[in-house]
């Protein structure tokens, strides 16, 4: 991401109070997931702030700044983690990060109710011996739960300041910056509090001695090196091993030392002499007195409750759906209205170039804003509310068994409802999956999953020109698909499933403005991806239309459209056109037959053309994507697999409807 | 029983010849060329041609001789690699005479394991040729490249912590009921990450919630609430506390 990028303009509370000429200098926060990073981020960069990825890597990046007492500040909102191992690209980066860009200080966002766990990674991020300032956020939660930190009593067994924040409402975060402004300035060398267990320690001073003597040229300190080689570290391992290859023959056999003395390997040593250490810490720096149980708690004790959970499960999902298409049709109305001139031209009288450009490009343009605005933004909010209330784990929690029957574990869930919103950002958030095997899966049901544009097939078509039961009964055999779709693909991809592992955060209601943060970081990349394949296939398709090539194909379709499915046979327009977006199924019908759509079809047609619109092919955005996560082969498959299933359950219901109808 | 074994060690000394020969000639290997290889006759050689042809580990055409599956091909390099690395062991490590390392080699070959295969190749730091200069095939196993094979020689961790006869598995753990965590089984990457999240040998976890239909498990660890799959739930093994001595930090929890 450019640097350039940056504007120029005040946005916080923290600017110009005290004026002097310094050098700008960086700030990263890194800590535990959901302790309220973004919220800090958000109050300390304001708008000045920019979200992407990391160069090369599926892990958003989101940078910003600030001004305080005259210095520019870089602010880097680190991914939330819980350890520096390498088993996700999270925890790659953010270490990669701090160990080579070298921040001037990070900042170590804590959550005040899990103290123990979260000084786990303090630890961590002692041991790479960076500038570090510890934030305890959230006290006020944890005052609710009747737990107590003494700021001075951590600050002094941790040496390093402490400062406690309520970043939700700002509190404590001018002490916060003013400490990591300190630190920076007179960077004072991390105290060496971490001693692991006596022999644990004297191997890894051994070791770092060793490394020392070595002169390797890697940029981490020689300490941390020696750790995480004992604990079994492959990237720093094979970074070592090419330089000096004894150092690793030495680390085995210490480790072998280790495990001869615990009976367990060194890894599961160290974790728990660090741990053991964490807790130490923690219980003396808290105090837990007994309140009563606070509102959060018995909350969840409903949604995670044997059968209610259930029900407050399908309660928030079907919230979810009522609300983006409440609030979506009410949106659309408006904007329909709004985009009432545009109207498309007949191209036999106004010519191909004006067709292309107005029907097709500008058509576009309508057909992106009349999604997004209002079906998607609404929908991205609540589920970012829903996300960052802790309700959706809650709803992971319930789901998890009924997932792995598709191969996947709870957290696929996320994914899979992002789905009904649109695919695309659905599967960019499969990243959130352990493995390939598993995020390819999701992917894979995703694309069945009815999105707003899918669904607008379904209501344009069958619920109002056949019966909303229908239209209701399209749902849930879209449902049954996902599920038999899901086992399938499950039968044909082998491997072994990963089981959840998922933290359950203290329900809480959510910082607005992170919620707004996110819902437009997620609105903008879907524009980006989106509008240039609306725009550009939408003139393409009319281009097409005006070379007169759109008419043979749907006639070479015939036998499939006709013999098979019962269509009209136009209907092979409306399968190419709806490819851009599904929903052109819908305008293209109405451009050719008016808004009338009874008068050319009838009830089996408007349920048929339906599924088969509905499943046929995922649109073009989602190939895309598709492409980018996946390679050119696992899209391919994927869409083949829709085509498939549009064609045999499409073809089915056009031979049985018509005993019902 | 030996039967069987006996029968695949056939099939793969017939493969490992016609892999040989088949690299030398570049074309179907006969009948006769097998014949005198293994030193059996002729008739027997098509008799088992047709059967590896059956089993779809060769095509065979009378006349012309065999040429390797897919299939086969696999057993071949296989069986071969292990041949050809316990030659090297043989000769390097042992110091064996030279004549005697092939027929000891062809005995050992059927019966060494996949992990022991591995173990040579890193022990004899992956040999591409045996001690007589043919190539060693590559390896089936799924690393990419020998450096990762080598560092992943620690994740064969399958469990940490000792087994002992009065441990429960979490999922057992009754409501209000704390165990401390003696014995953890699984997935190298699964333990890592439990640790990560505060499930270390010592640990107290206490169930809160166990979902219906074999749903995760929801444990409050250090202080903080996990859900674990049941699958992962049910190989983590606790020791029973007795509650009335149950203490913050857990050392008073012997009594």
């Amino acid at each position: 991401m450019a640097k350039s990028g940056f504007k120029k303009e005040k946005g916080t509370d923290f600017d110009g109070s005290f004026s002097s000429s310094k050098d700008d200098f960086t700030i990263a926060l890194s800590g535990n997931a959901k302790v309220g990073k973004s919220v800090i981020f958000n109050q300390l960069s304001g708008s000045n702030q920019i979200v992407g990825n990391w160069p090369g890597k599926t892990v958003e990046k989101a940078q910003g700044k600030l001004y305080f007492q005259g210095q520019k500040i870089h602010v880097i909102d680190l991914p939330g983690i819980y350890s520096f191992s390498t088993f996700s690209m999270e925890e790659i980066v953010s270490r990669e990060y701090i160990a080579h860009e070298k921040p001037d200080v990070v900042i170590n966002v804590l959550d005040a109710s899990v103290l123990e766990r979260n000084l786990f990674f303090t630890l961590q991020l002692m041991e790479m011996e960076v500038p570090l300032v510890v934030c305890i956020n959230q006290v006020d939660i944890a005052r609710q739960k009747g737990i107590i930190i003494d700021e001075k009593k951590l600050e002094k067994a941790l040496g390093v300041p402490v400062v406690s924040t309520v970043a939700v409402r700002g509190e404590g975060l001018r002490k916060l910056i003013e400490k990591a402004v300190k630190a920076a300035d007179n960077p004072k060398k991390i105290p060496e509090i971490i001693k692991y267990g006596g022999e644990v320690e004297k191997r890894i001073q051994n070791l770092s001695e060793m490394i020392k003597s070595k002169k390797t040229s890697l940029n981490y300190s020689n300490r941390w090196m020696a750790i995480k080689i004992l604990e079994n570290d492959p990237e720093i391992i094979k970074n070592i091993k090419n330089e000096s290859p004894e150092i690793i023959s030495y680390a085995n056999q210490l480790a072998y030392e280790i495990e001869k003395i615990h009976q367990e390997p060194s890894f599961a040593v160290m974790a728990s002499e660090r741990y053991t250490l964490a807790n130490l810490i923690a219980s003396g720096a808290q105090v837990q007195t007994k309140i009563d149980i606070p509102f959060s708690e018995r909350l969840d004790k409903i949604l995670t409750h044997p059968v209610l959970g259930y029900f407050t499960s399908a309660l928030v999902i079907i919230g979810l759906l009522l609300w983006t298409f409440t609030i979506g049709d009410f949106l659309e109305g408006i904007l329909s209205n709004a985009f009432s001139f545009f109207q498309p031209v007949d191209p036999q009288f106004s010519g191909a170039i004006t067709a292309i450009l107005w029907n097709g490009a500008f058509g576009g343009i309508v057909a992106g804003v009349t999604l997004i605005i209002p079906f998607v933004i609404p929908f991205y909010l609540m589920l970012s509310y829903i996300e960052n209330s802790g309700l959706l784990t809650r709803v992971a929690f319930m789901m998890d068994s009924f997932m792995h029957k598709i191969g996947l574990h709870g957290k696929a869930l996320i994914p899979l409802i992002l789905g009904y919103g649109c695919n695309v950002p659905a599967i960019d958030s499969t990243r959130i999956l352990e493995t390939r095997r598993e995020r390819l899966l999701a992917a894979f049901a995703i694309t069945f999953a009815p999105c707003a544009a899918r669904t607008i097939l379904i209501l344009g078509l069958v619920a109002i020109f056949v019966n909303i039961w229908w239209a209701l009964a399209l749902y849930v055999l879209d449902l049954i698909i996902i599920f038999i779709m899901g086992r399938i693909a499950l039968k044909a991809t082998p491997g072994e499933s990963t089981g959840l592992i998922m933290e359950m955060h203290t329900l809480k209601l959510p910082s607005f403005s992170v919620i707004l943060k996110q819902t437009w970081a997620r609105t903008k990349s879907l524009i980006y991806l989106v509008f240039p394949i609306y725009i550009v296939g939408s003139a393409l398709i009319q281009a097409f239309y005006a070379m007169g090539v759109l008419e043979p194909v749907s006639n070479f379709m015939a036998p499939l459209t006709v013999g098979w499915l019962g269509l009209p046979v136009f209907a092979g327009v409306l399968l190419i056109v709806g490819a851009v977006r599904k929903e052109f199924i819908l305008l293209t019908l109405v451009s050719f037959v008016g808004t009338d759509l009874s008068l050319a079809l009838n009830p089996t047609q408007f349920i048929v053309l339906a599924i088969v619109g509905m499943l046929y092919l995922p649109c073009f955005s989602t190939i895309a994507i598709l492409i980018k996560e996946f390679g050119w082969k696992a899209a391919s498959v994927i869409t083949g697999a829709n085509f498939t299933t549009a064609l045999v359950v499409g073809g089915l219901f056009a031979k049985i409807l018509p005993y019902f109808l | 029983m030996s039967d069987n074994e006996s029968l695949s060690e056939n099939i793969e000394e017939y493969l490992e010849v016609i892999y040989k020969v088949s690299l030398e000639e570049k074309k179907p290997v006969t009948t006769s060329n097998i014949s005198k290889n293994l030193n059996i006759a002729p008739g027997s050689v098509t008799q088992m041609l047709k059967k590896l042809d059956k089993r779809g580990y060769v095509h065979y055409s009378p006349y012309k001789g065999a040429v390797l599956t897919e299939k086969g091909l696999k057993v071949a390099s296989k069986v071969t690699r292990k041949h050809r690395l316990l030659e090297r062991f043989l000769n390097d490590i042992l110091k064996l005479k030279k004549d005697k390392i092939h027929s000891e080699a062809c005995q050992m070959e059927h019966t060494l394991s996949d992990d022991a295969e591995r173990a040579l190749c890193q022990l004899l730091e992956q040999p591409d040729q045996c001690p007589d200069e043919a190539p060693i095939p590559a390896c089936d196993f799924k690393f990419d490249t020998c450096e990762e094979c080598l560092e992943r020689k620690h994740e064969d961790v399958e469990e940490i912590g000792s087994r002992d006869e009065n441990l429960i598995s979490i999922i057992s753990l009754g409501e209000n009921e704390v165990g401390r965590v003696s014995f953890i089984r699984g997935d190298y990457k699964v333990i890592r990450r439990l640790m990560d999240m505060g499930i270390t040998i010592g640990a107290m976890v206490s169930v809160i919630k166990l979902a219906p239909f074999k749903g995760p498990v929801e444990v409050s660890v250090r202080g903080s609430k996990l859900a674990l799959g049941r699958d992962i739930a049910k190989n983590v093994f606790v020791e029973l506390i007795d509650c009335e001595s149950k203490d913050e930090d857990g050392a008073l929890a012997h009594g």
